[in-house]
């Protein structure tokens, strides 16, 4: 008997389950749901950790299990669980029914799953592909003896992590997808010191879906340039505080736009009512020379996806066009609530989180200028270099850190300062991005939000912000 | 299975497979939280998870680890296999061993394990505070943010030599982020978390009454001008600061060379001799309370600063090793044991001659900055630098009135901001992350827009 033909009573990865799918969404749409839909995965990670020349961490860790939503109206409820049995399922069915409290009589009609749109066929053999955890702790170690360049570095660190999920998602529309997804990171890090001053200095590189990446990342390129961080912030001084020009590098300088604005243009932002663009659509946001995009279909890009964690195949949506506001970022609750279309944009860390809208590959477009005109254009400012993390609160306040920063005097840079924190509201900051450099280039990051932590890249060219507050001494 | 099971089972998988020597840590639990919007359900959440970390030692006594979530027969043969595989690649430059103290008595206060009270009631009780919240005041008007859950789990620790230790309990927590807008001014925005050791125990009016509070108290707000001022910390804020520099008391940061200590700085003066820190995971108060860590040694009170000097450092089996003390209570297994605080009690000590007493917040009169809470710790502190650049809440006191402060950082050392306490007061108060009583500190960089 052919596998697919086994009426399997518990979700098997890498055979057909629609039998024992459909039966789960019957089951639920029976019991009153509107919309039923399934989440499973099974997760088969690694990580590495290189300090000075040794490994000393290796960290496999594997697992399964599904989550499944249901909706009445408006609300869902929202069951996880590492029960993969028909069983199981059906009492996690059950569970969100009785949450949900759904007992009128009226049905909704499920006409089984649509064919199976299977992601992961040319995929499968990734697992065989991407590097063993031998070729993976060499590599580290080659690469933090890379960062040994002088006495001054007093710590060494690399990383590795590779997450490859497999994934089954259905749901009472005809949903039926499978996809497995690969995501690399490497990470190095260095601590430099010496009398009584301190710097560090990292980087992280990432990929989605290529695994070989992780064999032709040039190390010795990223190790010359943490050191050369390190060292050129070691003896820097604390930045002055008070309103100035900045410009931001480009990479990892998109962070400021992810945090600033792209957080308030997900659609859970309108359903809080914590976003200040929720009825700006086709109005001016920003200034005239930015245009700013969310994608995931950059081929291996962090952010990047064959098809979002609701079965949905992401698009390319162009936020803001020369300043208009043009669209929100969406997932299915987020239309069913807001009005906004999907945009393949409903991401979770895991199963055991429900889908919420989330960005993915989230850049500002290049424009005409030179990184050098922008920087000839300041007289007195700040230009940041490199990024640490930041956050947005809930009144669209948003702050994050400059790990590498340079005072600009007169269209120079000039001396290095540490300390630097970038502040602001985005409804204030975005009609100052004044220029955009022609240099766009992304950075992997992770993004933390209601719906776990996502692989993301955060991009942009160099821009000028012509007025922003930098918290120092 | 339950924990009794999974350990003969894995002990047979072991016995198979030819490894002596193991142990694990797992998890298992059952949470459930509801979300409302403006008096309707958004979401409603359940969950069981299960998480198991098995660490074996082989031939060569190097320690390889495997983390899952299947935990069935196959599951835990497979999560044994590769963690044989993974030991290969064990840390030949310091051993890993069971701690001394795993088949030590624990201290486990009175378990406090409540029945779930149910999605529904946890869905009645938050709708009630959510419209209690809009309703004390006219600018109020939504709770973007809010939650109320219910959490009840075990957790196990056991190894190949017997010990074996299993906590079972349940916690409730519920959040309250009021928003309040008024005409031609930017919206405001706090709120409060209480927990519970079930959701019939939570202060719901307190949080209510906190949120409301907190929110309506920032509507008048300015810009603060750039400088340098007299800071008091609240509780919350004191204990932020504390924890997220608290590698300095973390002998695995300083084995890693991230901490601002070494391993001579017992005795080192950091504060004021008023200043006591301690860290005390058993404390009646706190409702998070574990009486093991991951490593099975029990959870204990111990002194971090004692009248303004390094007094301990918290340790894991191996750091206690090298540093010829014994485990303190406070790693997490892992492939690397990890080392972390549990709950930070501040004291005044009884030398506290130098204060300047005349500071209290309730009743000075002076200027200075009352900080609330600190944000964005994650992004706004170099803990291995010692220095932090981070956004508040929090008001400008000044000619006897208070103003909430918009949109402003303050950024400093942590050495110097220790050195600089200047008044520690009387009371202390219960958050969520510890005890703490307000602290003064002279001289911190605010920036503002002003």
């Amino acid at each position: 008997m052919l596998s697919s033909q086994i009426k399997s009573n518990e979700i098997v990865f890498g055979s057909c389950n629609k039998d024992l799918l459909e039966e789960i969404i019957f089951y639920g749409i029976g019991l009153g749901a509107e919309f039923v839909e399934i989440f499973i995965e099974n997760t088969d990670n690694s990580s590495l950790l290189a300090e000075e020349d040794f490994i000393t961490s290796v960290s496999p860790s594997f697992g399964r299990g599904a989550g499944i939503r249901i909706f009445k109206g408006k609300k869902d409820g929202f069951v996880s669980t590492n029960d993969l049995t028909k069983h199981g399922l059906i009492r996690s069915v059950s569970q969100a029914i009785e949450m949900l409290d759904i007992t009128d009589n009226k049905r909704e009609v499920f006409n089984g799953l649509n064919k199976h749109r299977d992601y992961s066929l040319s995929k499968k053999n990734w697992i065989n592909e991407v590097p063993s955890i031998h070729e993976i702790s060499e590599k580290l170690l080659v690469s933090t003896k890379s960062l040994k360049k002088n006495n001054k570095i007093i710590t060494r660190k690399g990383s590795y992590s590779r997450n490859l999920q497999e994934v089954i998602i259905a749901s009472s529309d005809g949903t039926y997808v499978s996809d497995i997804r690969l995501h690399q990171t490497v990470g190095l890090n260095v601590i430099a010191s010496e009398a009584q001053y301190r710097s560090s200095g990292s980087r992280r590189f990432g990929s989605s879906g290529m695994p070989n990446e992780f064999r032709i990342w040039d190390h010795e390129k990223a190790a010359n340039d943490v050191f050369e961080s390190s060292m050129n912030m070691l003896y820097a001084d604390y930045v002055d505080a008070g309103q100035m020009p900045v410009v931001l590098a480009n990479k990892f300088g998109g962070v400021i736009f992810h945090e600033a604005c792209g957080h308030l243009l997900e659609t859970t932002q309108i359903e809080r009512g914590t976003t200040p663009f929720e009825n700006k659509l086709n109005e001016k946001i920003a200034h005239e020379s930015l245009t700013a995009i969310d994608e995931g279909i950059s081929e291996g890009s962090f952010g990047s996806l064959s098809v979002d964690d609701e079965g949905m195949e992401p698009e390319k949506s162009v936020l803001i066009k020369d300043g208009i506001l043009k669209k929100f970022i969406s997932d299915r609750a987020g239309e069913l609530r807001t009005g906004h279309k999907r945009t393949g944009s409903g991401r979770r860390q895991n199963y055991s989180f429900a889908a919420a809208s989330r960005m993915r590959n989230t850049y500002i477009a290049k424009g005409e200028y030179s990184k050098e005109d922008l920087i000839n254009s300041i007289s007195e400012g700040l230009y940041c270099k490199s990024m640490g993390g930041g956050s947005v609160g809930a009144t669209g306040q948003f702050n994050f850190a400059v790990e590498e920063g340079y005072l600009i005097k007169n269209g120079k840079l000039t001396s290095p300062v540490k300390g630097a924190t970038l502040i602001g509201e985005a409804k204030e900051v975005m009609p100052k991005i004044s220029m955009c450099g022609n240099d766009l280039e992304l950075a992997p990051g992770f993004c933390g939000s209601i719906s776990g932590s996502v692989n993301v890249t955060v991009g942009q060219p160099h821009i000028k912000v012509d007025s922003i507050t930098v918290g120092g001494r | 299975m339950n924990s009794r099971e999974i350990t003969t089972q894995i002990s047979k998988a072991a016995d198979f497979l030819n490894l002596k020597k193991w142990d694990y840590g797992a998890s298992f639990s059952n949470d459930y939280s509801v979300q409302v919007d403006k008096g309707e359900a958004k979401q409603l959440k359940a969950s069981q998870k299960q998480i198991l970390t098995l660490r074996v030692w082989n031939q060569s006594n190097l320690v390889g680890i495997t983390t899952t979530s299947d935990i069935s027969e196959s599951g835990i043969k497979k999560a044994l296999k590769l963690a044989n595989i993974a030991s290969d690649f064990g840390n030949k430059n310091e051993s890993t061993e069971f701690s001394p103290l795993a088949k030590d008595p624990i201290k486990v206060k009175e378990v406090k394990t409540r029945n779930p009270v149910g999605i529904k009631k946890l869905l009645t009780l938050l709708r009630e505070a959510e419209v209690k919240l809009i309703e004390s005041h006219e600018s109020i008007k939504s709770v973007p943010y809010n939650g109320l859950s219910e959490s009840f789990f075990e957790r196990v620790y056991a190894n190949s030599e017997g010990a074996f230790r299993s906590y079972s309990k349940s916690q409730a927590a519920l959040y309250l982020y009021a928003r309040a807008e008024e005409k031609n001014k930017k919206p405001r925005s706090s709120g409060s978390v209480k927990l519970g050791y079930g959701a019939d125990d939570i202060d719901i009016e307190s949080c209510i009454k906190e949120a409301s509070n907190k929110t309506i108290s920032h509507l008048n707000y300015s810009s603060i001008k750039t400088d340098k001022y007299l800071i008091c910390f609240s509780p919350e804020s004191f204990l932020t600061i504390i924890n997220a520099f608290s590698s300095m008391f973390n002998a695995r940061s300083i084995i890693d060379g991230v901490s601002l200590s070494n391993k001579n700085s017992i005795g080192e003066k950091l504060s004021t001799e008023a200043l006591n820190i301690y860290d005390d995971g058993l404390h009646e108060k706190n409702i998070s309370s574990t009486p093991f860590d991951g490593e099975g040694t029990p959870t204990k009170r111990l002194c971090l600063i004692n009248r303004g000097r390094i007094e301990n450092f918290i340790h894991s089996e191996s750091t206690a090793r090298i540093f010829k003390t014994i485990p303190t209570g406070h790693a997490g297994l892992g492939s690397k044991v990890s080392v972390s605080p549990d709950w930070i009690v501040v004291e005044k000590s009884e030398e506290n001659f130098d204060l300047k007493t005349s500071l209290d917040h309730s009743t000075y009169e002076g200027e200075f900055v009352y900080i609330e809470e600190l944000n964005a710790i994650h992004a706004g502190v170099r803990a291995s630098q010692g220095s932090f650049s981070l956004p508040f809440d929090g008001w400008l006191y000044k000619n006897g009135k208070k103003i909430s402060i918009e949109s402003a950082t303050v950024a400093g050392d942590i050495k110097y901001l220790l050195k600089n306490i200047v008044n520690i007061e009387s009371n202390q108060e219960v958050t969520t992350s510890g005890i703490s009583p307000h602290i003064w500190v002279d001289e911190l960089s605010i920036t503002g827009d002003a």
